[in-house]
Protein backbone atom coordinates (compact mmCIF):
# COMPACT_ATOMS: atom_id res chain seq x y z
CA UNK A 1 0.00 0.00 0.00
CA UNK A 2 2.73 2.40 1.04
CA UNK A 3 4.77 1.35 -1.99
CA UNK A 4 1.82 2.02 -4.28
CA UNK A 5 1.32 5.51 -2.84
CA UNK A 6 4.99 6.28 -3.30
CA UNK A 7 4.79 5.10 -6.90
CA UNK A 8 1.80 7.33 -7.49
CA UNK A 9 3.42 10.48 -6.11
CA UNK A 10 6.49 9.75 -8.21
CA UNK A 11 4.34 9.52 -11.32
CA UNK A 12 2.64 12.83 -10.46
CA UNK A 13 5.95 14.67 -10.11
CA UNK A 14 7.18 13.13 -13.38
CA UNK A 15 4.02 14.32 -15.12
CA UNK A 16 4.33 17.86 -13.79
CA UNK A 17 7.98 18.01 -14.83
CA UNK A 18 6.97 16.88 -18.35
CA UNK A 19 4.24 19.55 -18.33
CA UNK A 20 6.72 22.32 -17.45
CA UNK A 21 9.27 21.07 -20.00
CA UNK A 22 6.52 21.19 -22.59
CA UNK A 23 5.55 24.74 -21.62
CA UNK A 24 9.18 25.88 -21.93
CA UNK A 25 9.61 24.27 -25.37
CA UNK A 26 6.23 25.64 -26.42
CA UNK A 27 7.37 29.29 -26.22
CA UNK A 28 9.20 29.45 -29.58
CA UNK A 29 6.29 27.58 -31.16
CA UNK A 30 3.90 30.17 -29.71
CA UNK A 31 5.89 33.04 -31.24
CA UNK A 32 5.93 31.35 -34.64
CA UNK A 33 2.22 30.63 -34.37
CA UNK A 34 1.43 34.30 -33.69
CA UNK A 35 3.20 35.44 -36.87
CA UNK A 36 1.86 32.69 -39.11
CA UNK A 37 -1.70 32.69 -37.78
CA UNK A 38 -1.84 36.45 -38.32
CA UNK A 39 -1.29 35.97 -42.05
CA UNK A 40 -3.79 33.10 -41.95
CA UNK A 41 -6.28 35.56 -40.45
CA UNK A 42 -5.72 37.90 -43.39
CA UNK A 43 -6.60 35.03 -45.73
CA UNK A 44 -9.63 34.17 -43.58
CA UNK A 45 -10.80 37.75 -43.92
CA UNK A 46 -10.45 37.74 -47.69
CA UNK A 47 -12.48 34.50 -47.72
CA UNK A 48 -15.24 36.42 -45.92
CA UNK A 49 -14.79 35.10 -42.37
CA UNK A 50 -15.43 37.22 -39.26
CA UNK A 51 -12.91 37.48 -36.40
CA UNK A 52 -14.98 35.01 -34.36
CA UNK A 53 -15.19 32.54 -37.25
CA UNK A 54 -11.41 32.83 -37.74
CA UNK A 55 -10.88 32.19 -34.03
CA UNK A 56 -13.23 29.21 -34.16
CA UNK A 57 -11.53 27.75 -37.25
CA UNK A 58 -8.09 27.92 -35.65
CA UNK A 59 -9.24 26.75 -32.22
CA UNK A 60 -11.01 23.73 -33.74
CA UNK A 61 -8.77 22.81 -36.65
CA UNK A 62 -5.18 23.70 -35.55
CA UNK A 63 -3.76 23.27 -39.05
CA UNK A 64 -1.97 25.86 -41.18
CA UNK A 65 -2.15 24.29 -44.64
CA UNK A 66 -5.49 22.65 -43.85
CA UNK A 67 -7.10 25.92 -42.75
CA UNK A 68 -5.60 27.74 -45.70
CA UNK A 69 -7.02 25.12 -48.08
CA UNK A 70 -10.36 25.27 -46.28
CA UNK A 71 -10.51 29.07 -46.60
CA UNK A 72 -9.98 28.81 -50.35
CA UNK A 73 -12.98 26.44 -50.50
CA UNK A 74 -15.07 28.92 -48.47
CA UNK A 75 -13.93 31.81 -50.70
CA UNK A 76 -15.03 29.88 -53.79
CA UNK A 77 -18.35 28.92 -52.17
CA UNK A 78 -17.63 25.35 -53.33
CA UNK A 79 -19.80 22.32 -52.46
CA UNK A 80 -19.47 20.85 -48.93
CA UNK A 81 -18.17 17.60 -50.42
CA UNK A 82 -15.25 19.50 -51.91
CA UNK A 83 -14.39 20.70 -48.40
CA UNK A 84 -14.29 17.10 -47.18
CA UNK A 85 -11.95 16.03 -49.99
CA UNK A 86 -9.73 19.11 -49.77
CA UNK A 87 -9.31 18.75 -45.98
CA UNK A 88 -8.64 15.02 -46.32
CA UNK A 89 -5.80 15.75 -48.75
CA UNK A 90 -4.42 18.91 -47.13
CA UNK A 91 -4.27 17.21 -43.72
CA UNK A 92 -3.23 13.76 -44.90
CA UNK A 93 0.17 14.30 -43.29
CA UNK A 94 -1.46 14.34 -39.86
CA UNK A 95 -2.68 10.84 -40.61
CA UNK A 96 0.93 9.81 -41.11
CA UNK A 97 2.06 11.65 -37.98
CA UNK A 98 -0.74 10.02 -36.01
CA UNK A 99 0.45 6.60 -37.26
CA UNK A 100 3.99 7.48 -36.20
CA UNK A 101 2.85 8.69 -32.77
CA UNK A 102 0.81 5.52 -32.24
CA UNK A 103 4.10 3.60 -32.46
CA UNK A 104 5.76 5.90 -29.93
CA UNK A 105 3.05 5.88 -27.25
CA UNK A 106 3.10 3.55 -24.30
CA UNK A 107 0.47 0.84 -24.97
CA UNK A 108 -0.96 1.71 -21.55
CA UNK A 109 -1.80 5.27 -22.62
CA UNK A 110 -5.52 5.57 -21.94
CA UNK A 111 -8.14 6.46 -24.55
CA UNK A 112 -8.95 9.98 -23.21
CA UNK A 113 -5.27 10.93 -23.62
CA UNK A 114 -5.28 9.62 -27.19
CA UNK A 115 -8.50 11.48 -28.02
CA UNK A 116 -7.16 14.78 -26.63
CA UNK A 117 -3.60 14.47 -27.90
CA UNK A 118 -4.80 13.57 -31.38
CA UNK A 119 -6.56 16.91 -31.78
CA UNK A 120 -3.20 18.69 -31.48
CA UNK A 121 -1.07 16.73 -33.95
CA UNK A 122 0.48 19.66 -35.82
CA UNK A 123 3.88 19.85 -37.53
CA UNK A 124 5.29 21.64 -34.49
CA UNK A 125 3.73 19.66 -31.61
CA UNK A 126 4.55 16.46 -33.49
CA UNK A 127 8.15 17.60 -33.97
CA UNK A 128 8.50 18.46 -30.28
CA UNK A 129 6.95 15.17 -29.13
CA UNK A 130 9.10 13.06 -31.47
CA UNK A 131 12.27 14.89 -30.39
CA UNK A 132 11.92 13.46 -26.83
CA UNK A 133 13.53 10.10 -26.15
CA UNK A 134 11.46 7.05 -25.15
CA UNK A 135 7.69 6.79 -24.92
CA UNK A 136 5.77 10.01 -25.41
CA UNK A 137 4.39 11.62 -22.26
CA UNK A 138 1.03 13.21 -23.05
CA UNK A 139 1.76 15.80 -20.35
CA UNK A 140 4.78 17.13 -22.24
CA UNK A 141 2.61 17.86 -25.27
CA UNK A 142 -0.15 19.29 -23.05
CA UNK A 143 2.43 21.80 -21.77
CA UNK A 144 3.35 23.02 -25.24
CA UNK A 145 -0.34 23.05 -26.26
CA UNK A 146 -1.24 25.26 -23.26
CA UNK A 147 1.36 27.84 -24.27
CA UNK A 148 1.12 27.78 -28.07
CA UNK A 149 -2.43 26.78 -29.09
CA UNK A 150 -4.13 29.94 -27.70
CA UNK A 151 -1.65 32.07 -29.69
CA UNK A 152 -2.67 30.27 -32.87
CA UNK A 153 -6.39 31.00 -32.39
CA UNK A 154 -5.85 34.56 -31.10
CA UNK A 155 -3.40 35.40 -33.89
CA UNK A 156 -5.95 34.31 -36.48
CA UNK A 157 -8.69 36.58 -35.13
CA UNK A 158 -6.24 39.49 -34.78
CA UNK A 159 -5.29 38.93 -38.44
CA UNK A 160 -8.96 39.12 -39.43
CA UNK A 161 -9.48 42.35 -37.47
CA UNK A 162 -6.21 44.16 -38.14
CA UNK A 163 -5.57 42.83 -41.64
CA UNK A 164 -7.27 45.81 -43.30
CA UNK A 165 -5.80 48.35 -40.85
CA UNK A 166 -2.29 47.48 -41.94
CA UNK A 167 -0.65 49.11 -44.96
CA UNK A 168 -0.78 47.03 -48.14
CA UNK A 169 3.01 46.58 -48.03
CA UNK A 170 2.91 44.93 -44.62
CA UNK A 171 0.03 42.66 -45.64
CA UNK A 172 1.87 41.70 -48.82
CA UNK A 173 4.95 40.81 -46.73
CA UNK A 174 3.00 38.81 -44.13
CA UNK A 175 1.19 36.91 -46.88
CA UNK A 176 4.34 34.88 -47.57
CA UNK A 177 4.84 33.84 -43.90
CA UNK A 178 2.81 30.69 -44.43
CA UNK A 179 4.74 29.73 -47.56
CA UNK A 180 7.96 30.33 -45.64
CA UNK A 181 6.73 27.87 -43.05
CA UNK A 182 5.91 25.29 -45.72
CA UNK A 183 9.45 25.68 -47.09
CA UNK A 184 10.88 25.20 -43.58
CA UNK A 185 8.93 21.92 -43.30
CA UNK A 186 9.81 20.42 -46.71
CA UNK A 187 13.38 21.62 -47.32
CA UNK A 188 15.35 20.12 -44.37
CA UNK A 189 14.30 16.51 -45.23
CA UNK A 190 15.15 17.26 -48.89
CA UNK A 191 18.71 17.97 -47.84
CA UNK A 192 19.10 14.41 -46.59
CA UNK A 193 16.91 12.67 -49.15
CA UNK A 194 17.49 13.18 -52.89
CA UNK A 195 14.14 11.66 -53.81
CA UNK A 196 12.34 14.31 -51.78
CA UNK A 197 14.54 17.05 -53.25
CA UNK A 198 13.69 15.92 -56.78
CA UNK A 199 10.03 15.53 -55.88
CA UNK A 200 9.79 19.12 -54.65
CA UNK A 201 11.13 20.42 -57.97
CA UNK A 202 8.73 18.16 -59.89
CA UNK A 203 5.85 19.39 -57.70
CA UNK A 204 6.73 23.03 -58.36
CA UNK A 205 6.88 22.37 -62.12
CA UNK A 206 3.66 20.34 -62.34
CA UNK A 207 1.77 22.73 -60.06
CA UNK A 208 2.85 25.60 -62.31
CA UNK A 209 1.88 23.65 -65.42
CA UNK A 210 -1.51 22.74 -63.91
CA UNK A 211 -2.24 26.42 -63.26
CA UNK A 212 -1.72 27.18 -66.97
CA UNK A 213 -3.03 24.12 -68.84
CA UNK A 214 -6.55 24.29 -70.26
CA UNK A 215 -9.24 22.27 -68.38
CA UNK A 216 -7.03 21.63 -65.33
CA UNK A 217 -6.52 25.34 -64.70
CA UNK A 218 -10.32 25.75 -64.55
CA UNK A 219 -10.50 23.49 -61.49
CA UNK A 220 -10.29 25.09 -58.06
CA UNK A 221 -6.85 25.41 -56.45
CA UNK A 222 -7.88 22.88 -53.81
CA UNK A 223 -8.91 20.25 -56.35
CA UNK A 224 -5.70 20.76 -58.33
CA UNK A 225 -3.72 20.22 -55.12
CA UNK A 226 -5.72 17.06 -54.42
CA UNK A 227 -5.14 15.53 -57.86
CA UNK A 228 -1.45 16.45 -58.04
CA UNK A 229 -0.73 15.19 -54.51
CA UNK A 230 -2.34 11.79 -55.03
CA UNK A 231 -0.77 11.33 -58.48
CA UNK A 232 2.78 12.45 -57.63
CA UNK A 233 2.89 10.64 -54.25
CA UNK A 234 1.59 7.40 -55.80
CA UNK A 235 4.15 7.50 -58.62
CA UNK A 236 6.93 8.29 -56.13
CA UNK A 237 5.79 5.40 -53.89
CA UNK A 238 5.87 3.01 -56.87
CA UNK A 239 9.26 4.18 -58.20
CA UNK A 240 10.98 4.83 -54.87
CA UNK A 241 9.43 2.64 -52.17
CA UNK A 242 10.56 3.74 -48.72
CA UNK A 243 12.58 1.37 -46.59
CA UNK A 244 11.02 0.06 -43.42
CA UNK A 245 9.77 2.66 -40.91
CA UNK A 246 11.28 5.83 -42.23
CA UNK A 247 8.61 8.31 -41.24
CA UNK A 248 8.58 12.05 -41.64
CA UNK A 249 9.89 13.70 -38.53
CA UNK A 250 12.15 10.84 -37.51
CA UNK A 251 14.83 12.10 -39.84
CA UNK A 252 14.62 15.78 -38.98
CA UNK B 1 -22.89 32.88 -50.33
CA UNK B 2 -25.14 29.87 -50.72
CA UNK B 3 -23.21 27.80 -48.19
CA UNK B 4 -23.08 28.37 -44.44
CA UNK B 5 -19.63 29.27 -43.09
CA UNK B 6 -20.29 27.46 -39.80
CA UNK B 7 -21.12 24.24 -41.66
CA UNK B 8 -17.84 24.63 -43.57
CA UNK B 9 -15.97 25.10 -40.27
CA UNK B 10 -17.71 22.10 -38.72
CA UNK B 11 -16.71 19.91 -41.68
CA UNK B 12 -13.12 21.19 -41.47
CA UNK B 13 -12.97 20.38 -37.74
CA UNK B 14 -14.67 16.98 -37.96
CA UNK B 15 -12.64 15.68 -40.91
CA UNK B 16 -9.35 16.94 -39.42
CA UNK B 17 -10.15 15.39 -36.04
CA UNK B 18 -10.97 12.04 -37.64
CA UNK B 19 -7.69 12.07 -39.61
CA UNK B 20 -5.68 12.79 -36.49
CA UNK B 21 -7.40 10.59 -33.97
CA UNK B 22 -8.28 7.42 -35.90
CA UNK B 23 -4.71 6.13 -36.39
CA UNK B 24 -3.75 7.09 -32.84
CA UNK B 25 -6.66 5.19 -31.33
CA UNK B 26 -7.10 2.31 -33.78
CA UNK B 27 -3.66 1.42 -35.15
CA UNK B 28 -1.65 -0.24 -32.45
CA UNK B 29 0.58 -2.11 -34.88
CA UNK B 30 3.00 -1.10 -37.61
CA UNK B 31 1.68 -0.50 -41.15
CA UNK B 32 3.12 -3.37 -43.20
CA UNK B 33 2.03 -2.54 -46.77
CA UNK B 34 5.06 -1.01 -48.42
CA UNK B 35 3.14 1.00 -51.02
CA UNK B 36 0.82 2.63 -48.47
CA UNK B 37 3.75 3.29 -46.18
CA UNK B 38 5.72 4.95 -49.00
CA UNK B 39 2.69 6.85 -50.30
CA UNK B 40 2.02 8.30 -46.83
CA UNK B 41 5.70 9.14 -46.46
CA UNK B 42 5.70 11.31 -49.61
CA UNK B 43 2.28 12.96 -49.21
CA UNK B 44 3.30 15.72 -46.78
CA UNK B 45 6.18 16.97 -48.91
CA UNK B 46 4.27 16.74 -52.17
CA UNK B 47 1.16 18.53 -50.92
CA UNK B 48 3.11 21.39 -49.31
CA UNK B 49 5.33 21.83 -52.38
CA UNK B 50 2.31 21.87 -54.71
CA UNK B 51 0.61 24.48 -52.52
CA UNK B 52 3.69 26.70 -52.34
CA UNK B 53 4.44 27.20 -56.03
CA UNK B 54 3.23 29.07 -58.03
CA UNK B 55 0.85 30.37 -55.31
CA UNK B 56 3.66 32.33 -53.60
CA UNK B 57 3.98 34.49 -56.75
CA UNK B 58 0.34 35.54 -56.54
CA UNK B 59 -0.01 36.72 -52.93
CA UNK B 60 2.44 39.62 -53.06
CA UNK B 61 2.01 42.98 -54.78
CA UNK B 62 4.60 42.00 -57.36
CA UNK B 63 5.40 38.43 -58.50
CA UNK B 64 9.10 39.41 -58.41
CA UNK B 65 9.05 39.89 -54.62
CA UNK B 66 7.24 36.55 -54.22
CA UNK B 67 9.91 34.84 -56.32
CA UNK B 68 12.68 36.47 -54.27
CA UNK B 69 11.01 35.29 -51.04
CA UNK B 70 10.87 31.75 -52.47
CA UNK B 71 14.56 31.75 -53.39
CA UNK B 72 15.71 33.21 -50.07
CA UNK B 73 13.37 30.89 -48.14
CA UNK B 74 14.76 27.85 -49.98
CA UNK B 75 18.37 28.89 -49.33
CA UNK B 76 18.08 29.60 -45.61
CA UNK B 77 15.88 26.53 -45.05
CA UNK B 78 18.64 24.49 -46.75
CA UNK B 79 21.08 26.03 -44.29
CA UNK B 80 18.95 24.70 -41.44
CA UNK B 81 17.16 27.85 -40.28
CA UNK B 82 14.17 27.30 -37.98
CA UNK B 83 10.56 27.43 -39.11
CA UNK B 84 10.15 30.81 -37.40
CA UNK B 85 13.21 32.39 -39.02
CA UNK B 86 12.43 31.09 -42.51
CA UNK B 87 8.91 32.46 -42.24
CA UNK B 88 10.14 35.83 -40.97
CA UNK B 89 12.93 36.08 -43.56
CA UNK B 90 10.44 35.54 -46.40
CA UNK B 91 8.30 38.39 -45.04
CA UNK B 92 11.35 40.67 -44.74
CA UNK B 93 12.45 39.92 -48.31
CA UNK B 94 9.03 40.85 -49.67
CA UNK B 95 8.84 44.03 -47.59
CA UNK B 96 12.30 45.27 -48.56
CA UNK B 97 12.10 44.28 -52.23
CA UNK B 98 8.71 45.96 -52.61
CA UNK B 99 10.09 49.17 -51.06
CA UNK B 100 12.65 49.15 -53.88
CA UNK B 101 10.38 47.87 -56.66
CA UNK B 102 7.31 49.91 -55.79
CA UNK B 103 8.60 53.11 -54.14
CA UNK B 104 6.15 54.92 -51.83
CA UNK B 105 4.04 57.42 -53.75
Amino acid sequence: MKFKLLQKSQAVSENSRALFDGMRDGIPVALGYLAVSFSLGIMARSAGLTAFQGFLASALVNASAGEYAGFTVIAEDAPYLEMVVVILIANARYFLMSCALSQRMSPETRLPHRLLLGNYITDEFFGLAISRPGCISPYYTYGSILVAAPCWALGTSIGVIAGNLLPLRVVSALNVALYGMFLAVIVPPARKNRVIAGLILICFASSYAASLLPLISNLSAGTRTTILTVAISAIAALLFPVEQRKEAGNDT
Amino acid sequence: MTHNTYVYLLIMAAVTYAIRVLPLTLIRREIKNRFIQSFLYYVPYVTLAVMTFPAILGVTQSPVSGALALVVGLIIALRGASLFSVSLACCAVVFISELLLLPPV
